[in-house]
C-alpha cells in the first residue's frame, strides 16, 4: 500500500523538471498563438486575398463579332455556329493541369472513330492544335458535325467521360472569293497578334476570344467588330471546376460595319476582268465612298478561319511556282501595287503646264512624230506625228510629243510640287491596312532613294523629266491614288477622303455614321479644270476611248493609259510572253457633270488596270464601260438596260445643260471649240 | 431507496470510478468540437467518427481500471513485441506510398510503429523505477540504447513523425528522470548547430541532385520546403502554402461553420486528417483556434497535476511523460500547419480523424486516469 508521503530525493529532482516542461510547454503555446496571431490578424488582408484569388474565376464572356455588309444591306461576312467535338487533354482536378498521355488520347480517338467520322487530317490538326495550345484543356477533333452525328455521340456519351460537344463560332464569308481583299479575313491569334495587343493594352479584351481580324476591313474595323469582353466571376474548386456564378458582366457585342461597296457593282467589276490580272477601285467621287474595289486574282477567305492548311497555303503562296509566272492571289493589287500611269498622268500634267502658264489651252504645238532632248529622241506614239496640237488635240488622241515639251518647260520641281495635292505618291489614308504610297519622282526622292548609290545616281538630270511628261519613268502608282484623282478632278477639284466604312451600327441599333471628309481643295483655277474636263469627255466619243463607249446612253469623260513593263526592267521586248506586255489602264467618271451629292442620281469615278492587258482601250476601257453601266443604268453585261429613266438626260454631249440639278461651277461660254477628231487616236 | 436505485447507483459507481471527471470533461468539450468542425470537413465521416469515440470510451475506462504498477509490469513485454513487431515490418511488411510502415495480421493492418508511442515511455518509467534511488550514468546509456533501438527501425520504414515522437516520448522520461543538465545543454547546442549549419547552406544542400545519405527524397524535400515555402508554391510548398492561406483567411473570427473556402473548394488537402487545424482556423478564426488550445492546455495542465501527485517515482514519470506526448503532438501538427515546423505526418490529438492514432491517445489517456485512480483510492 502507498500512501501520502513527502516525496522521495528522486521525486525532489521531479518537481523542478516538470516545471521546466510546464515553462516549455507554455512557451511552445505562445509561439503558436504568436504564429496564429500573425497569420490571421497581422496579414489578414493577404491571405484573404490569396483565398479569394484561389476561389474565384474571371471567364471571360466572348463578345459576338460584328457582321460586315454592303450598302444595301447584303451580309458579306458573319458569324455561323460550328458543333465540335473537343476532347479533355489534361488530366482534371490537380492544381496543375497535367497534359494526358498521346496513346490514351489516341485510344479515345479510334474508340470515337467507330461511329464518327475521323479521318488523319482531323488527327493530325488534333495533336497540332494541343501542342500549340498547352494552356487550353480541351482540343477539337472533329468540327462541323451534322445533326445526326451529334444524336450518335449523345447516344454512346456514357462511355466518353473525356469527350464532350461544344459550339464554336466561326466566320463565314458567303460571297467567297468575290471582294475578298476588301473584306478581309480573321484567323487564330497568334503570338505576334498576342504581343500586339499586348503593347496596345487590349490583352484583357481578347482574353476568351480566338480569332482577329487579319486583313481588309476585318482587320482595319476590328475593334468596333470585336466588341466588349464581359466577364463572369465564377467560383471554382482547386481543380477548375466552376461551383457557382457569383457575378456577371455582360459582354457588349461588336458594331456591324456597314460599308459603301455595292457587292453588286464588285460582282459586275470581277466578272469583267474575267481571268485577267489587275485592280479596279470605283468611288462616288461626291462623297469619297468607294463602290468597289477589286484586286484579282482573289482567294476564299472562309480558307483562313480555322487556320489555312499548308496545302491551300502552298497554293495561295504560289509555291515552287517561278517569280516571273506568278499571279499573287493574295496580294491587294488596288492598294499595294504602284503601276507607272502611262497616259493617264497627262490630264494632270496639262494641269499643271495651265497653272503654271507654260501652256495656254489653245497654244499649238508642231509635233513632227519625236522630240529631241539631251540628245537623245523620244519618240511620239503616232508615226510622223499628230502635225499641230493644242492643248485639248493632246487629250483627245493623247499626243506624246505635246506632254515630253511640256515636261521640259515646266521641269520636274514644278511637277513634284503640283501633283500631290491629287494624292499622288501619298497614301490615300483609306480605311483599310496595307497601302503602298506609289512613287512621285522628285529631286529629293531621287537622292533618297539612290542614297546608298554614287553621288552620279542621285542627281536628277532634266532628260529624266521627259519621260514623267507621259506617266513613265520612275513614277508609279497605285490604282486607288488614280481612282482618286479622277475623282477629284470629277468634283471640281474638291479632293473627298476615299473610304469603304459607311457606318457602324451596334446591337441596339444605334448608328454612326462616317461622313464625308473634304481633303482639300486643288489649287487649280476652276477653269482650268472644266477645260481638261471637256477634253475628257470628247476621249470616248472623239478619242482613244471611243470604241469601248459606242452607244452608251450616258456620258462618260475618261483617259486611256498605256504603261510600259519591258523598258523598265530592261530587259529584251518579247510580244510572244504575256508578261512582257504593257499594262492597260483606264481612269473615268460618269456622268461628265456629276448631280448634286444630296440628290439618288449616281455619280460615279473609277481607274481600272489589267497587268498586261496592252493597250489601255482595248483592255480596260471596256471593263470601265461595263461598271459604269451597271452603276448608271442598271445594267449587265449582255443585258438589257434595266433604267432608262436617266439615260435620256445624258445621252447629250452637252450634259451641263439639260441636267436639272444645280451644278457647281457651271460655266458657260465654252472655250475654243475644236475641231472633233473623228479617227481612233493610237496612244 | 429501492433495491433498483441502489442497484443503478452501484452500476454508476462501478462505471464512473476509474474516470476522472476533469480529464473526461476536457476530453468531451474536445470530442464536441471534434465532432461540429468534422461535420463541416467531411460529413460522410461522422457516423464512423461516432463508432470511434465510443470504442476510444470503452478502451480508456479499461486501461483507466487496470492499476499503474500492473500497466508497468506489462512494459516490457510490450517493448520486446513492439521491437520484434518492427523488424518484422522491416522483413515483411506492407509497403503504401514508398514507405514500409504496416504489418498484415490476416484480420487487419496494423502499425508497430504506434505501439511504440506508448509502449517507450512505459519502459522507460518502468526501467528508472526499478533503478529507483541508485541511477547512475550507466542507466542512462541503457536507456538511450532501449530508446535508439525502435527509433532506428522507425526512421528506416521511414516515418518520420512517428520516430520524433517514440524519442519525444522516451526522451522525456530521461528529462524527468534526471539527465544531467550537462548531457541536454550538448545535447541542445548540437541540435542549434546543426539546424544554423543547415540554414547557411540549405541553398546547395536542397538542390534536386543532392542526396541525402540515409533518407528518401520526399523527406528532404519536406525539410527543404519548410525552409522555403514559397519557392515552389504549385509543387512541394503546395500544402503548406494552401493551409496558411486558410488559416490566414479565417481572421480573427472566422468564415462561419461550413463557410471556409479553402476547406470546401478542396484547396486544403488531407483536411479531415492532418490538417484540420486549418479547417478549424478558417472557419471559426482565431477566437476558434484559441478555443482548441485552451481545451488543450486544460488538458496538459491536468495532466501535469496527475504527474506532480502520482504515487510513485515509475507513474510521476509515466504520467509527465505522457502529457509531453499530448504536447508534442499538438505543437508539431500545429506548427506544421501554420508553417513553423516541417510537414511530418502527426495528427491532431482527438481531432484529426484516425482509428490508430486515436487508440494510442486513449491508452495515454488511460494511464493518466489510472495513475490519478490510484492514489486517490488509498
Amino acid at each position: 500500500m502507498i500512501s501520502f508521503r513527502e516525496p522521495d530525493d528522486n521525486s525532489g529532482l521531479f518537481i523542478p523538471r516538470l516545471l521546466i516542461a510546464v515553462i516549455a510547454v507554455l512557451v511552445g503555446g505562445i509561439a503558436l498563438v504568436a504564429k496564429l496571431y500573425a497569420l490571421q490578424i497581422r496579414d489578414y488582408d493577404k491571405y484573404h486575398t490569396a483565398a479569394e484569388d484561389n476561389r474565384i474565376k474571371l471567364v471571360p464572356v466572348v463578345p459576338r463579332r460584328g457582321e460586315i455588309r454592303d450598302r444595301n444591306g447584303v451580309v458579306l461576312a458573319t458569324n455561323s455556329y460550328d458543333y465540335t467535338l473537343e476532347i479533355t487533354t489534361t488530366i482534371p482536378g490537380g492544381v496543375r493541369p497535367k497534359a494526358r498521355p498521346r496513346t490514351e488520347l489516341d485510344n479515345t480517338i479510334y474508340e470515337l472513330a467507330k461511329f464518327i467520322a475521323i479521318d488523319k487530317k482531323d488527327r493530325e490538326r488534333f495533336h497540332k492544335f494541343r501542342a500549340e495550345n498547352a494552356r487550353l484543356t480541351s482540343a477539337p477533333i472533329r468540327g462541323a458535325l451534322t445533326d445526326e452525328e451529334i444524336a450518335r455521340f449523345v447516344g454512346q456519351r456514357y462511355r466518353f467521360s473525356d469527350v464532350d460537344v461544344k459550339m464554336r463560332m466561326t466566320r463565314s464569308y458567303p460571297f467567297g472569293q468575290l471582294a475578298s481583299h476588301l473584306v478581309g479575313y480573321i484567323n487564330r491569334i497568334n503570338k505576334d497578334d498576342a504581343e500586339s495587343l499586348e503593347l496596345r493594352g487590349d490583352a484583357d479584351n481578347y482574353l476568351g476570344t480566338e480569332h482577329i481580324g487579319k486583313e481588309g476591313v476585318e482587320a482595319q474595323y476590328e475593334t468596333a467588330l470585336h466588341g466588349v469582353t464581359g466577364e463572369d466571376r465564377v467560383e471554382i474548386t482547386a481543380g477548375g471546376n466552376p461551383v457557382r456564378l457569383l457575378g456577371h458582366s455582360p459582354a457588349t457585342p461588336g458594331q456591324d460595319i456597314v460599308l459603301s461597296i455595292d457587292i453588286e457593282l464588285q460582282k459586275v467589276a470581277e466578272a469583267a476582268f474575267g481571268e485577267r490580272r489587275g485592280a479596279m477601285v470605283a468611288v462616288d467621287p461626291r462623297n469619297g465612298e468607294v463602290l468597289a474595289l477589286v484586286s484579282v486574282p482573289t482567294f476564299d477567305p472562309n480558307l483562313f478561319v480555322d487556320g489555312i492548311t499548308s496545302e491551300n497555303w502552298a497554293r495561295l503562296r504560289e509555291t515552287g511556282v517561278p517569280r516571273a509566272e506568278q499571279n499573287k492571289p493574295l496580294l491587294n493589287r488596288a492598294l499595294f501595287s504602284a503601276y507607272p500611269p502611262g497616259s493617264t498622268f497627262k490630264p494632270f500634267m496639262a494641269l499643271a503646264g495651265l497653272t503654271h502658264e507654260k501652256r495656254k489651252w489653245t497654244q499649238k504645238i508642231s509635233d513632227p512624230g519625236f522630240f529631241w532632248f539631251g540628245g537623245h529622241q523620244f519618240m511620239d506614239d503616232k508615226k510622223g506625228g499628230h502635225g499641230g496640237v493644242d492643248m485639248y488635240k493632246s487629250l483627245v488622241v493623247s499626243c506624246n510629243t505635246y506632254y515630253y515639251m511640256l515636261a521640259a518647260d515646266l521641269q520636274i520641281d514644278r511637277i513634284s510640287s503640283f501633283m500631290p495635292q491629287f494624292g499622288f505618291g501619298e497614301r490615300s489614308n483609306i480605311d483599310l491596312p496595307g497601302e503602298a504610297t506609289g512613287v512621285l519622282p522628285s529631286q529629293a526622292w531621287k537622292r533618297k532613294r539612290f542614297a546608298k548609290a554614287g553621288r552620279e545616281h542621285q542627281k536628277w538630270y532634266p532628260g529624266e523629266t521627259i519621260s514623267i511628261g507621259i506617266g513613265q519613268g520612275y513614277n508609279a502608282y497605285t490604282p486607288i491614288q488614280m481612282a482618286q484623282a479622277m475623282a477629284t478632278l470629277a468634283n471640281n477639284g474638291r479632293r473627298m477622303q476615299l473610304h469603304v466604312g459607311q457606318k457602324a451600327v451596334d446591337s441596339d441599333d444605334n448608328v454612326t455614321e462616317f461622313p464625308p471628309e473634304l481633303v482639300k481643295e486643288i489649287d487649280v483655277k476652276p477653269e482650268y479644270i472644266d477645260l481638261v474636263r471637256q477634253a475628257l469627255g470628247d476621249v470616248t466619243r472623239f478619242g482613244t476611248g471611243t470604241r469601248a463607249f459606242a452607244g452608251a446612253t450616258y456620258h462618260a469623260a475618261g483617259k486611256t493609259g498605256t504603261a510600259q513593263v519591258y523598258s523598265l526592267k530592261g530587259g529584251k521586248y518579247d510580244k510572244s510572253n504575256e508578261r512582257m506586255r504593257d499594262h492597260s489602264w483606264f481612269i473615268a467618271y460618269a456622268p461628265t457633270e456629276l448631280p448634286n451629292v444630296l440628290s439618288d442620281q449616281p455619280g460615279i469615278a473609277l481607274a481600272v488596270l489589267v497587268e498586261n492587258g496592252g493597250f489601255g482601250a482595248a483592255s480596260a476601257a471596256p471593263i470601265a464601260r461595263q461598271v459604269i453601266d451597271y452603276w448608271l443604268l442598271h445594267k449587265r453585261a449582255n443585258e438589257p438596260a434595266l433604267e432608262d429613266a436617266d439615260a435620256s438626260d445624258v445621252d447629250n454631249g452637252d450634259a451641263a445643260h439639260n441636267h436639272a440639278a444645280p451644278l457647281p461651277q457651271a460655266q458657260d461660254g465654252t472655250p475654243g471649240n475644236p475641231a472633233p477628231t473623228p479617227r481612233g487616236a493610237a496612244e | 431507496m429501492s433495491a433498483a436505485r441502489q442497484r443503478f447507483a452501484s452500476l454508476s459507481d462501478f462505471l464512473l470510478r476509474p474516470l476522472d471527471p476533469t480529464l473526461a470533461l476536457i476530453l468531451c468539450c474536445l470530442l464536441a468540437y471534434t465532432f461540429v468542425v468534422m461535420a463541416s470537413a467531411s460529413v460522410g465521416r461522422l457516423e464512423s467518427l461516432l463508432l470511434h469515440i465510443m470504442l476510444a470510451m470503452v478502451l480508456i475506462w479499461i486501461v483507466a481500471s487496470i492499476p499503474p504498477q500492473r500497466l508497468l509490469s506489462f512494459a516490457p513485454a510490450l517493448y520486446i513485441l513492439g521491437v520484434v513487431l518492427l523488424v518484422g515490418v522491416d522483413l515483411f511488411g506492407e509497403t503504401s506510398k514508398g514507405a514500409k510502415r504496416w504489418l498484415n495480421l490476416g484480420f487487419g493492418r496494423f502499425q508497430p510503429s504506434e505501439l511504440m508511442k506508448i509502449a517507450m515511455p512505459m519502459t522507460l518509467a518502468w526501467f528508472f523505477q526499478k533503478r529507483e534511488g541508485s541511477t547512475g550514468w550507466q542507466d542512462f546509456l541503457i536507456a538511450i540504447i532501449v530508446l535508439a533501438l525502435p527509433v532506428f527501425l522507425i526512421v528506416k520504414q521511414p516515418d518520420l513523425g512517428t520516430a520524433v515522437l517514440v524519442s519525444a516520448a522516451g526522451v522525456f522520461v530521461l528529462f524527468f528522470a534526471g539527465l544531467p543538465w550537462k548531457v541536454i545543454g550538448a545535447v541542445l547546442v548540437t541540435g542549434l548547430l546543426a539546424i544554423f549549419i543547415f540554414v547557411q547552406n540549405s541553398a546547395d544542400w536542397c538542390k534536386p541532385e543532392v542526396q541525402w545519405p540515409g533518407m528518401k527524397q520526399y523527406q528532404k524535400e519536406r525539410v527543404c520546403t519548410m525552409h522555403s515555402p514559397k519557392k515552389d508554391l504549385r509543387g512541394k510548398g503546395f500544402h503548406i502554402n494552401q493551409s496558411t492561406i486558410a488559416i490566414g483567411s479565417g481572421g480573427f473570427s472566422g468564415k462561419g461553420w461550413r463557410e471556409g473556402t479553402q476547406t470546401h473548394l478542396s484547396f486544403l488537402p488531407e483536411r479531415h486528417t492532418d490538417f484540420i487545424f486549418a479547417v478549424i482556423a478558417e472557419e471559426f478564426g482565431f477566437m476558434g483556434a484559441l478555443v482548441l488550445l485552451g481545451l488543450y492546455l486544460a488538458l496538459l495542465i491536468r495532466g501535469f497535476i496527475i504527474a506532480a501527485t502520482a504515487p510513485s517515482l515509475g507513474t510521476k514519470l509515466l504520467a509527465g511523460a505522457v502529457t509531453m506526448i499530448f504536447f508534442t503532438y499538438v505543437f508539431v501538427n500545429i506548427g506544421m500547419v501554420s508553417g513553423l515546423l516541417p510537414v511530418v505526418g502527426v495528427p491532431l490529438p482527438f481531432v484529426s480523424y484516425g482509428g490508430t492514432a486515436l487508440v494510442t491517445l486513449c491508452l495515454g489517456i488511460g494511464i493518466l486516469m489510472s495513475i490519478r485512480h490510484s492514489w486517490q483510492d488509498h
